[in-house]
């Protein structure tokens, strides 16, 4: 009843470059989350320039309070605000673009937007007039001002509600009866996030009141050991809600981009579902050197017995590109292995940047992340400048690229406006992904050789007993520090040409606002012959090929890591 | 159909699934397993395992373990601020104590021998990082942890403090000697 009458009065529009329906006030609230992020990404940006430029020895910038308080900021601000703004603006479209309904609650969800932004500026300004230099994971019992747990718990509960808006939008698209069948398997991944986020503010929420209480006094301890289990439950299940929607944003453009479907919805849904499944206690990732954990404990939770989170992963490693091979076949590119890879269209930054996330997240974020993760192997790893390494190629060359990439997607369809500078952004995911590919590889090269994290001077000018990091150590980082410049380049083009175009670009047309929701039919479908799954056949041969060298580059690299765990003295 | 449409057969779990897929799914599994597996092998034949032995401590009976230790097998001190270079007999239980700003106090250990190192936090938070051998572990306070060592090579080590514990987070470096 209520439900009817709200589809009487919504509006909507259909994109005539696209077909996509866009409600008015999920187009809103997509917009507005957006921009969120990308505010959040410019404030993030300045700090990671400022940040590199100190790390990076040779220029030293800033000094090392600021240093601190800096870093601390750009950890949350880009982790947090950037990613979860994006990821908001991704559930609203999964949901009510892609199944073609009006959003649940249009009203609530602006109080979630706004609860969201008054967060975020409660942990800044906390962070900022230099009451929260504790770093993202605020790790008791270093305290911090009470404003900084409040901002992040107000930001969550936003975050969480926005979940509820995207559950709730799937249900009123059953119930209009808006698309017929399963939801697309883009929303099915979106859906995955949205499940593993919930879980993932729950547990924010256990440990972030008490820290709250405790800071303003009327907790009297909180368990250092107890705090790390916990919050690691929120911080690492936060990073499988980025792995879960920048998977979502890969297939998406696969089908965007070459009109491709899933070489099997069997397979890639179930691929998603492990994720759920198997990564309840990711926090053990992060206690793998703590004491207070038994052995047994460690190695059960880091890997389910089975590691299938990391199946997960490798499995859409295949079926990505391997969608994108079949539809390139198709499409008539067959000779060879890789004509399909060859002649894809790599001037368009919506595939460029997608297939570069894809690649780096899975050869350099993947493969380091399994060694992280591997009981014995994280002593010779944890807590140094490799951890960081393996999150930014995670996070960053994986998710924030995937998202850059959508943006050139969702310029012309959500904000009807013809990008500016489109020799910019045909470059751009070059330079941010190929600055942030080097970046990373030196963090875990000077991380390897014992390089720590979080560390203002490597040099220890001034302590009383200093050591000498050997000369690679140094090489590496300044690597890092002109790698890094080269992304913050990339990074503040990419903000220039979304911002540039949303407020300069040629306005496009939009399409006519109706009460009528159009039914399912998109132009990218008129390209495609409805070919059934693959069965029996062997269609993909190269995707398969390139799956067989990341396996053997992950295979020869964890034994590498072995080998070298296993000169080091004896320890039991 | 595509990825950002519903699947175009309804019944899509039906659907057959290519070969290639399922040969990549048998491959990632089994190497999925003998990552696993690789955990408890080592437990068993290698010879690098975090020890699981905990205590729950207060920071002062620590400390007064650790002052037992220093008066008893101190050798010398080094530095400006005097920092205790103790050589505790092999086979002991050695203590080493992080705090703002330091690791007190100097260990000299043998090569080829074995002690029971016990790590402690008496504030905040702190990383022990061993280099160059690049050994890291995470030191909290109010857990005693114990770690069986042998050094197989000798020479001087840094002990740097690899986990943020405040302003003075990155002068937190001392030594530890193997003869």
């Amino acid at each position: 009843m209520g439900g009817s009458m709200a589809t009487a009065q919504a509006q909507y529009r259909v994109c005539p470059r696209t077909g996509l329906q866009f409600h008015k006030s999920a187009e809103s609230l997509i917009k507005l989350n957006a921009v969120a992020a990308v505010v959040a990404l410019l404030v993030g940006g300045i700090l990671a320039l400022l940040i590199v430029l100190t790390r990076w020895q040779a220029i030293h910038l800033i000094d090392a309070d600021n240093f601190y308080l800096q870093l601390t900021a750009h950890g949350l601000d880009m982790l947090v605000v950037w990613i979860i703004f994006f990821e908001i603006a991704v559930l609203y479209f999964c949901s009510s673009t892609l199944l073609r309904c009006r959003l649940a609650t249009p009203r609530i969800a602006w109080l979630a937007w706004a609860l969201m932004v008054i967060g975020a500026i409660t942990f800044n300004v906390a962070i900022f007039s230099g009451n929260a230099t504790v770093m993202m994971t605020s790790y008791v019992p270093m305290p911090a001002h009470p404003a900084f747990y409040l901002g992040l718990i107000l930001f969550a509960v936003g975050a969480l509600i926005g979940c509820f808006i995207f559950l709730g939008t799937l249900v009123v698209a059953k119930a209009e009866k808006t698309y017929e069948g399963s939801v697309p398997l883009v929303t099915f991944g979106a859906l995955t996030a949205c499940i593993i986020a919930i879980f993932t503010i729950a547990s924010g929420a256990i440990i972030l009141i008490p820290t709250f209480l405790w800071s303003v006094g009327y907790i009297k301890h909180i368990d250092p050991a107890m705090y790390r289990v916990i919050w690691w439950a929120f911080g690492h299940s936060s990073q499988q809600i980025n792995v879960s929607a920048h998977i979502a944003v890969w297939y998406a453009i696969a089908a965007i981009v070459f009109g491709a479907k899933p070489m099997s919805e069997r397979v890639s849904r179930s691929a998603f579902l492990l994720y759920i499944l198997f990564l309840q206690l990711a926090s053990a990732h992060h206690i793998l050197a703590d004491p207070a954990v038994g052995t047994e404990w460690k190695i059960f939770n880091t890997s389910y017995a089975m590691y299938l989170a990391v199946l997960a992963s490798m499995l859409h490693g295949l079926t990505v590109p391997g969608a994108i091979e079949a539809a390139q076949r198709e499409k008539g590119y067959t000779k060879g292995l890789f004509e399909w890879l060859r002649k894809a269209p790599w001037g368009n930054p919506v595939f460029s940047g997608m297939f570069m996330s894809l690649v780096g997240f899975g050869f350099l974020g993947g493969i380091s992340g399994v060694m992280m993760g591997t009981e014995q192997l994280n002593m010779i790893i944890h807590n140094t400048i490799y951890v960081p390494g393996h999150f930014h190629a995670t996070v960053v060359l994986g998710t924030t690229l995937a998202f850059m990439s959508l943006t050139y997607f969702l310029l012309p369809t959500l904000f009807n406006r013809e990008m500016i500078l489109p020799g910019w952004a045909k470059a751009q995911p070059y330079i941010f992904g190929l600055g942030m590919g080097v970046f990373t590889l030196a963090m875990m090269g000077a991380g390897t050789l014992g390089v720590p994290r979080r560390h203002w001077d490597i040099t220890f000018a001034g302590a009383a007993l200093p050591y000498e990091y050997p000369g690679t150590a140094l090489l590496m980082i300044a690597i890092f520090g002109v790698a890094g410049v080269i992304a913050v380049v990339g990074g503040a083009m990419y903000i220039v040409i979304t911002v540039g175009t949303i407020l300069f670009g040629k306005k496009l047309d939009a399409g006519a606002w109706s009460t009528k929701v159009s039914p399912l039919r998109l132009p990218v479908q008129a390209a495609l012959t409805g070919h059934g799954g693959h069965g029996g056949g062997f269609g993909v041969p190269g995707t398969f090929v390139l799956a067989m060298v990341f396996l053997v580059a992950f295979v020869l690299y964890y034994f590498v890591n072995w080998k070298y765990l296993s000169t080091v003295w004896g320890l039991s | 159909m595509s990825a950002i449409l519903p699947p175009q057969h309804r019944i899509w779990w039906k659907q057959p699934v290519d070969r290639i897929e399922i040969i990549w799914v048998v491959i990632a599994f089994v190497w999925c397993m003998i990552m696993f597996f690789m955990m408890p092998y080592w437990h068993v034949f290698g010879k690098q395992n975090l020890s699981p032995e905990t205590y729950k401590v207060k920071p002062e009976l620590f400390a007064k373990a650790t002052q037992d230790m220093v008066d008893k097998y101190t050798v010398r001190e080094e530095g400006e601020n005097k920092v205790p270079v103790v050589a505790p007999p092999a086979g002991s239980d050695v203590y080493l104590i992080a705090r703002l700003w330091d690791w007190w106090p100097i260990l000299e250990l043998k090569k080829g021998e074995t002690y029971r190192l016990n790590l402690t936090a008496m504030d905040y938070q702190h990383g022990f990082s061993l280099q160059p051998e690049n050994i890291n572990i995470q030191v909290l306070p109010g857990y005693q942890h114990v770690v069986t060592i042998t050094p197989n090579r000798s020479g001087q080590y840094a002990i740097v403090c690899n986990e943020f514990c405040g302003i003075g987070h990155h002068k937190m470096v001392s030594r530890l000697y193997v003869k």
